[in-house]
């Protein structure tokens, strides 16, 4: 049984937008029966201020597919094309709340949808500038996973937008790997490629750890303790949870077997302390909680 | 968890504890707490209620108390089987599988073939039917065993095991059922049987969960999945789950006085539900070989929607069933089962499995066709081909 949260199930059982126009100014269909969900967008758009005044929407696919598609409708009406078009499947999933990781890819596809009717909206109307039919024609990319018809630039576009870094979570997210598996290597080839990108690219735009809400300090502090620190412990049997952030110190506790350890509070200071630092900021101390 | 009024229509997942069967359990989880294999009285009792046990299941199966032992689950018991029969026989590394086993067989094949088995595995038609020549084919003197379902848990077809036993046979490889959904539903009797080995699981016949067995055909040669004490006289280690023990003889004497119930009054609430859906909603189509499978399941497709939606619209009124769908397991790809019969796409992301058991009611059945119209075409109306294709 799926955990879905409340909202999901709101807009499961009362999805918003359902239907067809019949004189809709875009439309656009992602997905097909073979996969095991679809959706087909319909957009009403004003022509003097490009806003969308109108979205129905048909899903053929699991809860949390339609009540993806009842979120992006709500999301992009009233909004301009311009603006629609940078709707995230992250925005959709925080409409719903939470959707559980394997249904990510329900999400990237209320995105997808959207920016094909946007892109069928442009090609109707002429608007389409060169440099974008260039891109368009880009778009379609190299066909990865051949069961569920990925291209490389959609992996490239999902796992730089949600920052994945696992197979699964690529699996989970566009499907791509999730049948046969024959594409697996290809996939994490890619996904090295952009890890590659991203450490070439790494030491810029990071705001400072002072100017933070308390909030995201807290946050940055478990995420760099989650990717950076717990495997790290967990190889060896132990595991680390983070307590509490006063100021610049950190508390956390220790268990398993790190917890018994005599080594612990040097474990403790030397890995967590220098790990932070490096990642979070040099002003940071830890204070083991018992 | 709320209160709220339940339909149980998914039997081939799992089944309520009969109450009787939890009335003869009780006295084991509290005064009758001895050791069976303890030599005082105290715990000596125990084994005479083991022992009596094991009687009643061998009854339902056709054997002698013998030939069976108690696993912890079917699971065990298809391990068991498998890994017995290649260790007696190590020149032989060849495994020959259906392509619509149950995981417990197939993912077991799966990680052989990775430590150096040779894994075969038989094809069915659209019905789900094996392909008997292509089994003929596969199975020969290189085959230690042969492991093929009794009935299968998504479409309820009842394979010809007795057939594959003799080709089996006549290659000199032992042969296996997983007989999990069978038992308890039809009638089996392995008293003039080539059936080498039969797993069964108690919670699948209204014993609790966490109690199996497996049938060992005398003069089979056993070679013990779970090493230690010389309980079930070595072929099984471990202290006895006396309770559960106890619960599925239970289960197992009231599975014979029922046998006749099984394939007349649950046939009749599974026949109906059936009959009607096909009466009432358009685009469904009935998965499996109607002729010829257990009397208590169907597998129904609806057409153009999916499976777990389907599920969840049906949980909003206490409906519990089971879907072949992708969605519902987190894998992407629908049942192996159906894919393996080439249902179409269309078909196999909405297909329901209903199964049913003795305890359910014909109200229950009605109760369903009163809501499940609105539910498909609920879905149907969200669907971008339903449209297209009414």
């Amino acid at each position: 049984m799926w955990k879905y949260t409340e909202k999901v199930m709101d807009h499961f059982l009362n999805p918003r937008n359902v239907g067809e126009i019949e004189d809709a100014d875009a439309v656009a269909e992602v997905g097909n029966v073979t996969c095991g969900d679809a959706l087909k967008i319909f957009l009403k758009v004003d022509e003097a201020t490009k806003t969308i005044t109108d979205v129905k929407f048909k899903t053929f696919g699991c809860a949390s597919a339609i009540a993806s598609s009842s979120a992006l409708t709500e999301l992009v009406k009233g909004k301009t094309l311009e603006e629609a078009a940078k709707v995230t499947n992250k925005e959709i999933a925080a409409v719903l709340g939470e959707l559980p990781e394997e249904k990510m890819h329900c999400s990237v596809m209320g995105m997808e949808a959207m920016q094909a009717a946007i892109a069928d909206y442009k090609k109707k109307h002429g608007m389409e500038t060169a440099e974008e039919e260039e891109k368009a024609e880009d778009h379609e990319g190299r066909i990865v996973c051949k069961c569920f018809g990925v291209t490389d630039t959609k992996i490239r576009r999902v796992v730089l937008e949600n920052d994945l870094t696992t197979l699964e979570q690529v699996t989970a997210y566009t499907k791509a790997g999730g049948a046969c598996g024959a594409c697996l290597d290809q996939i994490q080839e890619i996904l090295d490629g952009i890890a590659r990108e991203k450490q070439e690219k790494a030491p810029e735009e990071k705001p400072a750890f002072d100017s933070l809400t308390p909030v995201k300090k807290v946050i940055l502090i478990q995420e760099i303790i989650d990717k950076e620190i717990r495997p790290a412990l967990l190889k060896d049997g132990g595991d680390i949870e983070l307590i509490d952030l006063e100021g610049t110190v950190v508390k956390a506790r220790l268990r398993g077997v790190c917890a018994s350890c005599r080594n612990a509070k040097l474990t403790l200071k030397k890995l967590v302390q220098s790990k932070l630092n490096e990642f979070v900021s040099p002003a940071l101390t830890v204070e083991e909680v018992r | 968890m709320e209160e709220k009024r339940v339909i149980y229509f998914d039997n081939n997942a799992t089944t309520r504890i009969a109450p009787e069967v939890f009335e003869a359990m009780t006295p084991f989880l509290t005064e009758y707490y001895g050791n069976p294999s303890s030599i005082h009285h105290f715990g000596g009792q125990v084994m005479e209620k083991v022992d009596a046990a094991k009687a009643s299941l061998a009854a339902l199966l056709g054997a002698e108390p013998s030939n069976v032992i108690f696993t912890s689950c079917g699971t065990e018991s298809d391990n068991a089987a498998i890994f017995s029969a290649l260790l007696n026989c190590p020149k032989r590394k060849k495994i020959v599988v259906s392509k619509v086993e149950h995981p417990a067989v197939l993912n077991l094949a799966k990680e052989l073939e990775r430590r150096g088995s040779k894994v075969s595995r038989i094809p069915v038609d659209s019905n789900g039917v094996l392909d008997m020549n292509a089994a003929r084919e596969m199975i020969d003197e290189e085959t230690a065993i042969v492991s093929v379902m009794w009935a299968n848990n998504e479409t309820g077809n009842i394979q010809d095991v007795e057939t594959l036993a003799e080709i089996a046979h006549r290659n000199g490889a032992l042969f296996h059922t997983d007989a999990v959904q069978a038992v308890g539903k039809v009638p089996i009797d392995l008293k003039h049987s080539e059936i080498d080995m039969l797993s069964l699981s108690g919670h699948k016949l209204h014993a609790p969960k966490g109690i199996g067995a497996l049938y060992i055909r005398r003069g089979v040669r056993f070679r013990p999945y779970i090493i230690g004490g010389h309980q079930e006289n070595g072929r099984r280690a471990g202290t006895e789950n006396v309770a559960s023990i106890v619960g599925l003889g239970k289960a197992a004497e009231l599975a014979m006085e029922n046998i006749g119930k099984e394939n007349t009054f649950v046939a009749s609430l599974r026949d109906k539900l059936e009959k009607t859906i096909l009466e009432k909603i358009p685009k469904v189509r009935v998965n499996g070989d109607t002729a010829h499978r257990l009397p208590n399941t169907t597998n129904i497709s609806f057409e153009y929607i999916e499976g777990e939606s389907i599920l969840m619209l049906l949980d909003m009124f206490g409906i519990c069933a089971s879907s072949g769908s992708a969605c519902t397991t987190g894998s992407l790809e629908p049942s192996h089962v159906l894919r393996a019969m080439g249902i179409p796409y269309t078909c196999a992301h909405g297909a329901i499995r209903f199964s049913f058991s003795r305890y359910n009611t014909m109200e229950e059945v009605d109760f369903v066709l009163e809501k499940l119209p609105g539910v498909i075409a609920r879905l149907r109306e969200i669907s971008p081909y339903w449209e297209a294709k009414k």
